[in-house]
This record gives structure tokens, sequence and C-alpha cells, in this order.
């Protein structure tokens, strides 16, 4: 009796197993990714007068997205290539030396000692978890601090290093804190990775200043802390290529050895190709080539080797000397328009009589401005005004054009007087 | 004087030194301060990844590496599996540079970021592929697919799916298979098993190993199989095994993971090489797959590919794509846009694919051929021992049954260059270089004694 029973139950668990349900019944839907959702719904949006101000790629004065004259040359340049092969894991090696060149400076001795270790990366992304699991394996038990706010707390998450948060925004400002970000890097343990942004901070496009990195970069010094630098807008924040790499020869003149994430997806308009480089500044060539080896390691259960597509372009540019002075004016334009657009802003918003104080429109730099808008506010401005932007109160000002600059400011005024 | 001092041993000079600091400096700053500083300013003081060791070189790419170094005019390369003309050059299919025209000359094409799951229009046509226009998951729209970085990250991003949302930890591999499965796996979160697969003695199939192994694991184990064109072996079930595997894999409740690196290079049919595929979807079980069209289209270096899991109902696959974007997004954000449309473009023009099929037919009949060239030279020499296998293996690769000594022997005497388990690349020999791999296996095989694996 009780054997059929038994085996009654188990014929009921295994049609339970066999169900229509199947294994994922359980599986709930993900969040929307914060970030690109805001585009989904605009795009969803009928409305004449929409703005969308959500994700960060730059758009010209017609709202257009724009594919840079130095990259359709060097794509004319490299189709019909024989060459479609696997890159090695560690990516284009020439892509790497002249990414690497336009992160620390032609003469940087760190370049002139050969100790550098770089391999080509899926982006900034990519760049960063390499660095993540590569932290994770060698540096097991340390922290990574990363600021407020910031969007990289998911990769440190995956890649199981805990994460701790640093000072970074003072919203009664719209500036740094930074006397709260100094009093956490001194109290963070002695070796703690920190992240910082390089130029034009994402989300808020607040920079410390040179003095300021200064300082900073003393006080990593004293703790022995480890800098790693995401730098995704070089020469897209300033203009200059020179200037937006300031922090990172800061630190590298004051000897530390930092590592750095570039990203081409903004300043060379790759977005979708995935262009990116982590290099990490070592003791020795030796050295170098063991920690190289090392991120290949990483990288090979993770995709093997990267695309080569994009790489080839940024190499074809980098490295013609014609093409990367136009890739450099090209660069400027796209930063110039972004400031002019911040001084329209912010004259449209004082022109309406606003009472607030708008000065962090033109303080801020790069893509981002961080308005202050509260998310009722926001929610406001996409309800009533068909305006689209993350909820933080993140606006693109790569989204905002002549056209569109006063209607924005209107909208702006409108749910925060 | 400043080494010793580092080590935290100072010299008669640095005391003295550091009893001059501590009174010169209102902060009493000890000497570590100073010799710091000192050396900072001419070089870096010590590395916190100064313990990291240099890896260990990937076996199968150490192999192109030795080749390259080899002055020798007569060495053949039976390495890595990349797809080589009689001529032994790399190929970029025709089609792939009409493809490439049309995208170069499209000036409204712009590189913003695909979403996180990448070009819609090639998931659609890379599902179709593998499942079949007509298949039934793919009609009642209960299959997620995510584009991937090739078949590496299609395995990877599943790898790390299954280790957050399955109840199983377990993923069984067969012995053996390709090398970057297992850090795939095991990088991915999950524990990594093997099952018997190839039997040395027949140089085919272990079935009834294969067939007891899988038995015995424990139920709703992840069970990774490649769907055709086995690496390194080339030894693939027959269709009667796979039907035998299929009854066993779902009787146990166990979920198959296939990948799926060769579709339409190992048979010449696009639809032969998706039988087993197929199969599992047919008796309406779930299933995951991950695609590469890195050879079937020669953009290895593109790494386009994607991942489909085959869900019992349209919402679930909802979710479940839902949360594959979970998983990429820290991990690269969106997959690259290149490679992708490529694909999508070829398989998306029915002139296009009609031309595309007959390119990799001519692939894939030209590795027979030298399947069928290689058998001959062998025997017209009179080489000891059943070398049968070699036309029955099928795919790019085959294990030729020659243990590491002789594989040294080969390489050091003849210049050829294979890895050490006996794979050789069938699509890195031609007609020219088939006599030459064949005197060189009569003299490992005659020369040194003939150890049974």
């Amino acid at each position: 009796m009780a054997g059929r029973a038994i085996a009654r139950s188990n014929m009921r668990a295994g049609k339970r197993f066999m169900s229509t349900a199947g294994w994922w019944s359980h599986v709930t839907p993900a969040p929307r990714d914060p970030i690109l959702g805001v585009t989904e719904a605009f795009l969803a949006d009928t409305h004449p007068s929409k703005v969308n101000v959500g994700v960060g790629a730059y758009r010209n004065d017609k709202g257009k997205p724009v594919v840079l004259q130095c990259v359709r040359e060097a794509e004319r340049r490299i189709a019909g290539s024989k060459f479609m092969e696997y890159l090695p894991m560690g990516g284009s090696v020439k892509f790497t030396e002249f990414a690497i060149r336009l992160a620390y400076g032609d003469e940087a001795d760190v370049l002139n000692d050969k100790r550098v270790a770089s391999v080509q990366t899926l982006s900034g992304t990519g760049a960063c978890r390499l660095f993540a699991d590569f932290q994770k394996r060698f540096k097991p038990e340390s922290l990574v601090y990363i600021p407020i706010p910031t969007c990289h707390h998911n990769i440190w998450r995956d890649a199981r290093v805990e994460s701790r948060l640093f000072r970074y925004y003072d919203p009664a400002t719209k500036g740094l804190d930074f006397s709260g970000l100094m009093e956490d890097v001194k109290n963070a343990p002695s070796g703690s990775f920190f992240l910082l942004h390089a130029c034009a901070h994402n989300p808020t496009g607040v920079d410390p200043s040179e003095e300021q990195w200064k300082e900073i970069s003393q006080l990593f010094k004293e703790k022995g802390h480890f800098p790693l630098f995401d730098m995704a807008y070089q020469g897209f924040a300033s203009g200059d290529t020179e200037k937006d790499g300031q922090a990172i020869r800061i630190f590298m003149n004051d000897g530390h050895q930092i590592a750095c994430g570039q990203s081409f997806a903004k300043n060379m308009g790759l977005y979708g190709q995935r262009v990116g480089c982590l290099s990490v500044i070592c003791s020795t060539p030796q050295e170098s080539v063991a920690v190289k080896s090392q991120l290949q390691q990483i990288a090979r259960p993770m995709y093997s080797n990267p695309p080569l597509h994009g790489a080839e372009i940024v190499s074809t540019i980098l490295s013609d000397p014609e093409l990367k002075d136009l890739w450099h004016k090209e660069v400027k334009e796209m930063a110039d328009r972004i400031i002019s657009m911040r001084e329209a802003l912010r004259f449209n918003l004082e022109k309406l009589g606003s009472k607030l104080n708008w000065q962090h429109v033109t303080d801020q730099i790069g893509m981002f401005c961080y308005s202050g808008l509260t998310e009722e506010q926001v929610d406001r401005l996409t309800r009533e005004f068909h305006v689209y932007l993350t909820r933080n109160g993140r606006i693109s000002m790569a989204g905002v054009t002549t056209g569109n600059v006063e209607y924005l400011a209107n909208a702006v005024h409108e749910v925060s007087k | 004087m400043m080494e010793e001092g580092r080590k935290g041993r100072y010299t008669s000079s640095e005391r003295r030194l550091q009893a001059l600091v501590q009174h010169l400096s209102p902060s009493g700053s000890s000497l570590a301060g100073v010799v710091q500083m000192e050396v900072t300013a001419s070089g870096p003081v010590g590395s916190v990844f100064e313990h990291v060791e240099q890896a260990p070189e990937d076996p199968i790419l150490g192999v192109t590496v030795a080749y390259n170094k080899d002055p020798s005019p007569i060495k053949v390369n039976l390495g890595v599996g990349a797809y080589r003309t009689e001529e032994g050059k790399p190929v970029i299919l025709n089609v792939v540079r009409k493809a490439e025209e049309r995208l170069l000359a499209d000036r409204s094409r712009y590189k913003e970021y695909l979403p996180i799951t990448g070009l819609a229009d090639f998931n659609k046509l890379s599902a179709k592929l593998i499942f079949g226009k007509e298949s039934p998951a793919l009609l009642e729209k209960r299959v997620a697919t995510a584009q991937c970085l090739s078949g590496t990250g299609s395995l990877r991003v599943g790898a790390e799916f299954l280790a957050k949302h399955y109840f199983q930890r377990l993923v069984f591999l067969p012995a053996p298979t390709w090398g970057n499965h297992h850090k795939i796996f095991s990088n991915g979160g999950l524990t990594v098993k093997t099952y018997r697969y190839y039997d040395p003695r027949t140089r085919g199939l272990d079935y009834q190993g294969m067939v007891e192994d899988i038995r015995a694991a424990p139920s709703g184990s992840l069970i990774l199989l490649h769907a055709c064109a086995h690496n390194p072996t080339g030894v693939d079930p027959t269709p009667e095994q796979w039907e035998g595997l299929r009854q066993l894999i779902r009787n146990k409740r166990h979920l198959p993971f296939f990948d799926s690196a060769y579709q339409g290079f190992a048979s010449g049919s696009l639809d032969l090489d998706a039988l087993a595929v197929r199969s599992f979807v047919a008796d309406g079980g779930e299933l995951l797959v991950a695609q590469s069209f890195a050879k079937n289209m020669g953009l290895y270096g593109e790494r386009v590919g994607s991942l489909s899991i085959v869900c019992k109902k349209e919402a679930i696959a909802t979710h479940v794509e839902s949360q594959l974007k979970l998983v990429i997004r820290p991990m690269y954000s969106n997959p690259p846009i290149h490679g992708a449309s490529i694909v999508a473009t070829i398989l998306g023009d029915s002139e296009l694919y009609a031309e595309w099929t007959i390119e990799l037919k001519a692939m894939a009949n030209r590795i027979i051929s030298m399947r069928h060239q290689l058998h001959s030279a062998i025997q017209a020499r009179g080489t000891p021992g059943d070398w049968t296998h070699i036309l029955k293996q099928i795919g790019m690769f085959s294990f030729t049954g020659l243990n590491r000594e002789q594989v040294a022997f080969m390489t050091k005497e003849y210049h050829i260059y294979m890895t050490s388990d006996g794979r050789i690349s069938m699509a890195g020999l031609s007609s020219k270089t088939v006599p030459h791999l064949a005197d060189a296996i009569h003299a490992a095989v005659t020369g040194l004694s003939f150890s049974r694996q």
C-alpha cells in the first residue's frame, strides 16, 4: 500500500516537473534598465514637441545622430580588408598602443619604459568588468569604492567584489562635495580600490579642479589606495584630449600605478562597435607582461577575443596624422556645441525669471547636467511636456539643440518654479 | 641603501636621516614617507600586483605561435580551427564582402548602441536558422534570443543566467571537449563534470559510456552537447544515437545546452546539421543553444553569435529575456554591431542567403575531400592501423589517435603543427600538403612504437 502511494507521489512530482510550466516559471521579469528604458518610452511617444534628453549619445544641432567624417574615411579605407580572423585575446596590439598613447601622452615615461599592460576591451563597460574580475582574482580581500552617484555598481557586484560608496556630488551646491570625498578617502582602509571618473563625471558632470585632483592624489599616496580611472569622455569634455587627461597625468606623475578604462563610444561616435581599452601601469616590463597575460585569461572564457571592426577604425584614425587632426577637430566641435547648449539653457532659464540658481548648468562639464530636479518634477516634465530624461534629473545635453532649448527651458521652469 | 629601507631594515645612514627628518618636519613624518617620496620621483615603489604570475600560454593558440616561429618552407599549420583555401589562405566569403559593401554604402546607418540583447533582426534570423522557420517554438514565440559575442560569449551569458536562475549547479561536458568550455562554465558560476564521449579504441563514440554517465547524473543536470562536428574529435552521434540520448535526457529531466559552432560547415547542409537541436525542440521540451557565425560565415574576429533559450510559454520567454539583460549589462552593456549587421543582411536577403549556402557547401566539401585524400594517402603508404575514422569523423577537426610522442616527432622532423592531443584541423590541409602529412604520420606510426591510447 505504502509503496504504491510513494510511487504515485513520485509520479505526481515527476509530472509537476514535466508540467506545462517548465524550468523557468519562477523567473520574474527584470526591472527595465533605467537609462535605456527612457529612450524606449520616448520612441513610443507621438507628441510633436517631444524632446529626448535621456540616453547619452551625441546628437547634432538637428537632433540627429552623427557619424564622424574621420570614421567614415577610416571605414572606407579598411573596407575590402583581407583580414577577418580572430584577434589575439588581448585584442589588436596596434589599437592598444595608440589608445594608451592617447591616455597617458605620447612621451609618457611609463610608455617608454614599456611597463603598461594593455588589452582591448568591450568599450568602457568591458574594461571595468575585466578589471573587476582581475581585482577579485588577485586582490580578493580588497574593496572597491565607487562615487555617489555613478552607474558602476552592477559591474563589481557581478564580479563579486564588495563595494562601498564615497561621497562625491553635493546636492546643496550641485557641485563637488570635496571635503566629504577627502574624508571618505581618508577613512577607507589602506589599499582600497577607488573608481574615479577621469573627466566629465557621469551622471553629474561635476569634476574636481586641477588643484583638487592634486590633493586627492596626495591623499591616495598616503593611504596607499589604488586609483582606477574610467575615462569615457577624453576630448569630449573640454574639446582638448590633453586637458581631459589631466587627472590621469597628475596621478601618473605622482608615481601612482593606476589602471585606466578607456571608451571610444562617445569621443569617436563608435557606440555600437564596442571599442575600449584597459591599461594597468606596472612596476616593470615583466610584470606588465604577466598582468596582461592574466587579463587575457579572464577575457578568454568571457568572449575569447574582442571584435575587430571598431578597433581597426580607431587604429586607422590614430595612426594617420591627417585623420587624427580631423578627429581632434570633430571632437572639439561636439564638445563646443554641448558647451554652447549649456550656456543657452542657463541663459533661457534666467531669462524666464527662474528664482533658482542655474549656475551648475554651465559649471558642470561633458554630456550630462545634473539638474537638481526631483523625481516628481521629472515625471511632470515627461507627462506634461513630453521631455524624456532619467528620474535622477540627469539631462543629456547632447539632446539639446537650438531648436528645442527654449522649449526645454520653459518646461524645466514650469515644473520647478 | 634605499633597497634595504624598503624591506624594513634601515641602514645606519637611513637612521641618521630619519632622526634629521623628525627634527625638520613639524608632523614628524617617518622615514618611510621620505623614502617613498624619493623613490616615486624616479619610479614606483611597489605594485599591488607584484605577485601576479604569468599565465600559461593558451595551448591551441600556442601552436600557431610556434608555427610562425618555424623558418622551414615545408611547415604545415594544422592547429587552430580557422578555414583555409586550397592555397592555404584565409577566406572572406563573397556574400560577406557584398553585405559589407551594402552597409558601407548606406549613409543613413549609424553606429549607435544596440539594445542590450542586440540587433533584433539578427536575433530573429539566427533563431530561424537553427530552429527552422516553421519551428513551433518560434511560431509560439517562446524563444528568448540574445545576440552575444560569438559562441564563447553565448555560452558564458547562458552559464551566468543558469547560475542565477537554475536550481542545478552541475554541468556535464563531454570528455574531451573544446579547451575553453571548462572555464566558461566555471567562471560563469557552475560546477563542471564530464561524461564519457570519445572512445580511443574505436576513435569513435563511446555511446554506452555516454549513456551510463548521463543516466547517473543527478536529475536536472545541465548537459552540454555539441550540435554537430564535435570539437576536437569530429565524432558525432548517429541519428539513432541522438534519439536515444534525447529520450534519456528527457526522462532524467536534464536540461540540454547545445553548442552550435558549425551549422552548415559539417555536412554542408544547414538543416542536416541542425537535426539534433530540432529534435529536442520537437518534443516540446526546453533547452539552450549557443550559436556561432565565426566559421560558417568566416566572421571570426567580428564575434557574432547568439544565445537562444527555448521555454514552455511565451510569457516565460519574455521574463527570461529580461533577466538575460541583467547578466549582459554589467559584462559589456550591449554587443558589437558590425558582424551582426553583416549576418542579418545575408540571412535576410534570399539571393545572398542562397549564395551563402553555396559557399558554405564548397567549404564543407573541400574538407570532406581532404579527409578522403588523407585516408587514401595513408592507405597508399601501407601505414598500419585502421584509419577509417578519418572518413567517419566530421567537421573541421579530426582526432587522429596519434599520441603526444608521435605528435612531437611530427613537429620536430616534419614541421607539422598540431595540438598534442592528436587533433588536426582538416581545414588547414590542402592537396599539396596531404602527401607530406601522410608521410609524417607514416613515419611517426612505424618509426615509434604504436601505442594504443
